[in-house]
């Protein structure tokens, strides 16, 4: 078996990955290798043609794959290593990868530390136990997109979609333009999953009609899909009889959530939050075990990819620093808690020295809309630490707040830290 | 009559099941020209393909009843024929597990009927005892059987194993070939019409699972026999997030095993099947009703589970007939029918083979083999016959070094192309080309077990489309998931047009 050595092994390319990776070399880490198991690097990016990346960190509004180019590009500059085509089978603690390729077999790499940059993968319909047939003709969204935009073929011409995911919206919009008829798309909540602006971009724009508050009752169709029934559901989920509607369609597409990917993160039992199915992390994305760190969406989903590259510049950094023996375990470390209206919360614990470097910024998602001006609030028991005001709050986009350097007084003497989201009186 | 040179045989099984596919094996040890026909486009891919997956100790069945005998003789058998046929097999035992107080006089009655039944191995084992043995049992569990005979394997896999192997020793097998009607000589079976032709026959077998029951009448017997689908319902959890160590039975009911709550060879914990007798044989439909049936039904057995984590739901149909036992005294009216029945010559006839119909395979074939003898079959061994059917690779079962040893013989195992699974491009490659090709995305995936885990295909689907229209030569357009009336895509998005 060939053996490689590194000082990081970041395993997936995506803006996570990608991030991560640069930022380990540009904070002296010697040999850094970037692992992909697809053929190029960019991870899903690499299918995500529309624009809508980048506004927050460039102010540009680039297409998935532009956007993927600009840190491929910047990470081939700074010296990173790419090994493509390659799947990661197995990590162990003592922080060796095994994987496997078509040129060069089995390898072992022995990493100084490991970042995890798997991204995450989509729901699928036995996750939300869709009854009816199994024909062929249901599809995730993601599916959906790879092979529309990389492999070049339409699955289908009547198409319903359930979920109000991103990539289901910004599905129903690219269908429409390959000249696909986009009937409807279901949300089983009273409430959009993904942003706003997705929803006006992709459907209202198109005429495509959104229904709240619906679901798929059963499939139709034995062999390809020829019809969905749906049926409305009450503010408990519970189908509302005498709503059921059959509509035909020959494609049903999938956007009903996404969970991080964790399979290899659970082989060597690293603690996973079941809110977000990722990883604990403290504030340098470190996760339970020492040395191993974690990037981007394999953490918790975000809602912009700008995000996931801040947030894998973060952990490249980090990795780098553990690799040369500059980034200390042992310090105290005060736990954040979700309070109310808050449905998790990233990181899980802040090492307040941290705050002398620079400000720390808490990403969490609310766990239902408030349409009003809410202020977000750190707490230390009943005392606020820190508050900022937002015009609203809503489950498709992550809110944040930052902890400063003048925040590390009461940070260092809390017990913990509870974040909460309450709207304004 | 017409028919070619080549359409002439000594026998021809009608269904690709697991009971075909095994007859098939065990006949191709005779000096035999046997076809086989399967109306699907795979062999084994409706009632075999969609079950518990249970090898069963035999204490379930009715003393005195064909599938107590066959069930009873033919658990013993799978230990050679796994070795044999290499399919999936594990053989750990089983529990009957009693909830409460009230449902331990069901285990003594299992006890007495397994001993009738002449099942060894079998012993109670105190709640306690259970509770160690399976931390996430109920813990209100009384008392259990331990069947130490129990056993669970790949019933597709067996399935596949058996009928090549049977193709190895000269059997043919076609698929995509429905039997329409018999071809008679007055009242001798001589030969079969079928979608693809007809086809001449000293004898032809019965071996069509839920359609038995039209088979055998238009062989004028047992009009009075129907098949009632009865459909059961199942979970798949994700092995990474729960899983249960043994096979664990609720205390039966009259009518069914009850719905279970089992490990499989897979590594993944399955939860099912309720029972439900339906009127379509073609209706495997998941229903929500169903689904909360078997959820609840399970956690009656394992609180813990969860529903966040099932992977998969599926359905399969049993093929339940309405055959009285012919043992006099024994009034049970679901037993199997395997006979050559007096008023047809040249027709063995098979029906209401459910469970224990795949734990009893072996031991139905061997069962034929007797029958035909009696009849005055002069049935001569091959001289060059092989029982050997070697497994192919499969990459998530081998070591690192043996996965090294593998790309380097064929780079095409380096390249994951289901990562759940993990399994590899030179796998789906190998089963393309194998003795019965898999041609459709479902065969592939019932062959290397890819697209089962926890992003269901979600991942691998447009890599194998690729992959499937590489090895057959025809476009992407044209590979489906089961026939031809399943295709995966529409249209390539350069064509112009649309809708």
């Amino acid at each position: 078996m060939k053996i490689k050595n590194c000082d990081i092994a970041v395993i997936g390319s995506g803006p996570g990955g990608l991030a991560a990776a640069l930022a380990a070399r540009q904070n002296g880490a010697k040999e850094v290798l970037l692992i992909e198991r697809d053929k190029e690097p960019g991870g899903i990016l690499l299918q995500c043609i529309h624009n809508g990346f980048g506004v927050e960190i460039f102010k540009k509004d680039l297409p998935g794959p532009a956007y993927a180019q600009h840190f491929i590009n910047e990470a081939e500059e700074a010296g990173v290593q790419f090994l493509l085509d390659t799947m990661v089978l197995e990590i162990t603690k003592d922080k060796r990868i095994f994987a496997s390729n078509k040129s060069e077999g089995m390898l072992e790499i022995q990493a100084k530390a490991i970042i995890l940059a798997m991204g995450c993968r989509e729901r699928t319909r036995a996750q939300v136990q869709l009854p009816g047939a199994r024909p062929a003709g249901v599809y995730t969204a993601g599916t959906a997109q790879r092979w529309v935009n990389v492999e070049g073929f339409m699955p289908g011409k009547k198409f319903v979609i359930l979920g109000s995911g991103d990539i289901g919206m910004i599905m129903a919009r690219r269908l429409t333009f390959e000249g696909a008829k986009v009937e409807r798309v279901l949300e089983i909540m009273p409430y959009l999953s993904g942003l706003m602006r997705n929803y006006v971009q992709c459907l209202q724009d198109f005429d495509i009609p959104l229904q709240m508050q619906h679901t798929i009752k059963r499939i139709i169709g034995n062999e390809r899909v020829e019809a969905v029934e749906t049926v409305a559901v009450d503010d408990h989920w519970q189908e509302v009889p005498g709503t059921e509607e059959v509509i035909a369609c020959d494609t049903l597409l999938l956007s009903v959530g996404l969970i991080p990917e964790n399979e290899l993160s659970r082989q060597i039992d690293i603690q996973l939050d079941p809110l977000t199915s990722g990883p604990l992390v403290d504030n340098h994305f470190q996760t339970s075990a020492e040395g191993f760190f974690a990037a981007g969406n394999v953490v918790h989903v975000y809602d912009l990819v700008d995000w996931v590259t801040a947030a894998g510049l973060r952990a490249g950094e980090s990795a780098a620093r553990y690799a040369s023996g500059e980034l200390s375990c042992r310090e105290k470390k005060i736990a954040i808690q979700h309070g109310k209206n808050v449905h998790h919360i990233i990181p899980h614990t802040l090492d307040p020295l941290s705050l002398q470097h620079g400000d720390e910024q808490l990403q969490m998602r609310v766990t239902k809309p408030l349409e009003q001006p809410v202020k977000v609030q750190v707490l230390d028991g009943e005392e606020v630490i820190a508050s900022r005001t937002l015009p609203y709050a809503r489950p498709g986009e992550m809110v944040t707040i930052e902890l400063k350097a003048k925040h590390r007084e009461q940070v260092e003497k809390a017990q913990h830290l509870t974040v909460q989201i309450i709207e304004k009186e | 009559m017409g028919i070619k040179e080549n359409n002439k045989y000594d026998i021809i099984i009608i269904g690709g099941g697991v009971i075909g596919c095994m007859l098939a094996r065990f006949l191709s040890r005779y000096e035999l020209h046997i076809l086989l026909i399967e109306k699907e486009s795979d062999i084994g891919s409706v009632t075999s393909a969609a079950n518990t997956a249970i090898v069963h100790p035999g204490y379930d069945a009715i003393p005195d009843s064909l599938k107590a005998k066959l069930n009873v003789a033919a658990n013993p058998m799978w230990d050679q024929l796994a070795a044999e046929l290499q399919f999936a097999f594990e053989r750990h035992g089983d529990y009957v597990v009693a909830i409460g107080k009230e449902e331990l006089p069901k285990l003594d009655e299992l006890l007495e009927r397994g001993k009738k039944n002449g099942v060894p191995g079998m012993r109670r084992v105190s709640g306690e005892e259970m509770r160690q043995r399976e931390p996430n049992i109920n813990p209100a569990v009384s008392a259990a059987i331990w069947a130490t005979s129990g056993g669970v394997c790949d019933p597709f896999g067996i399935t596949i194993a058996a009928a090549e192997n049977a193709i190895a020793n000269g059997v043919t097998i076609l698929r995509h070939t429905a039997f329409e009607d018999f071809i008679w000589d007055k009242t001798r079976i001589v030969g079969i019409k079928t979608t693809q032709g007809d086809f001449a026959s000293r004898w032809v077998i019965n071996a069509a699972g839920l359609f038995c029951d039209k088979v055998m009448h238009l062989a004028n017997v047992h009009p009075e026999f129907n098949i009632t689908p009865r459909k059961g319902e199942y979970f798949v959890l994700d092995r990474a997030q729960f899983t249960v160590n043994n096979v664990l039975f609720p205390v039966p009911t009259d009518i069914s095993k009850g719905i279970l709550v089992t490990t499989t060879v897979h590594g993944n914990t399955i939860l099912g099947p309720n029972a439900q007798n339906i009127d379509n044989k073609d209706d495997k439909e998941n229903t929500s009703q169903g689904l909360d049936e078997v959820f609840e039904g399970a956690k009656k057995l394992v609180p813990a589970i969860n529903p966040r984590h099932i992977i998969a739901i599926f359905a399969g149909l049993r093929a339940g007939g309405n055959a009285p036992c012919l043992t006099p005294g024994c009034d049970y009216q679901h037993d199997f029918i395997i006979e050559i029945p007096e008023q047809v010559q040249g027709f063995i006839n098979l029906g209401g083979i459910e469970s224990p119909g795949l734990t009893a395979s072996p031991a139905i074939a061997q069962y034929v083999i007797e029958l035909m003898k009696d009849a005055g079959e002069h049935l001569k061994e091959k001289k060059n016959w092989n029982p050997i059917r070697p497994a192919r690779p499969q990459f998530r079962h081998l070591t690192h070094a043996q996965r090294e040893e593998l790309i380097k013989r064929d780079a095409r195992y380096g390249r994951v192309v289901c990562r759940c699974e993990n399994v590899t491009e030179g796998e789906i490659v190998a089963e393309i080309h194998s003795p019965i090709p898999a041609l459709t995305y479902d065969a592939i995936k019932r062959r290397t077990w890819l697209g089962t885990g926890r992003c269901q295909g979600g991942f691998d689907m447009p890599r194998v489309t690729a992959i499937l229209a590489r090895e057959l030569g025809i476009s992407q357009l044209e590979v489906s998931k089961k026939n031809s009336s399943s295709k995966f895509l529409y249209r390539s998005t350069k064509d112009a047009g649309g809708a």
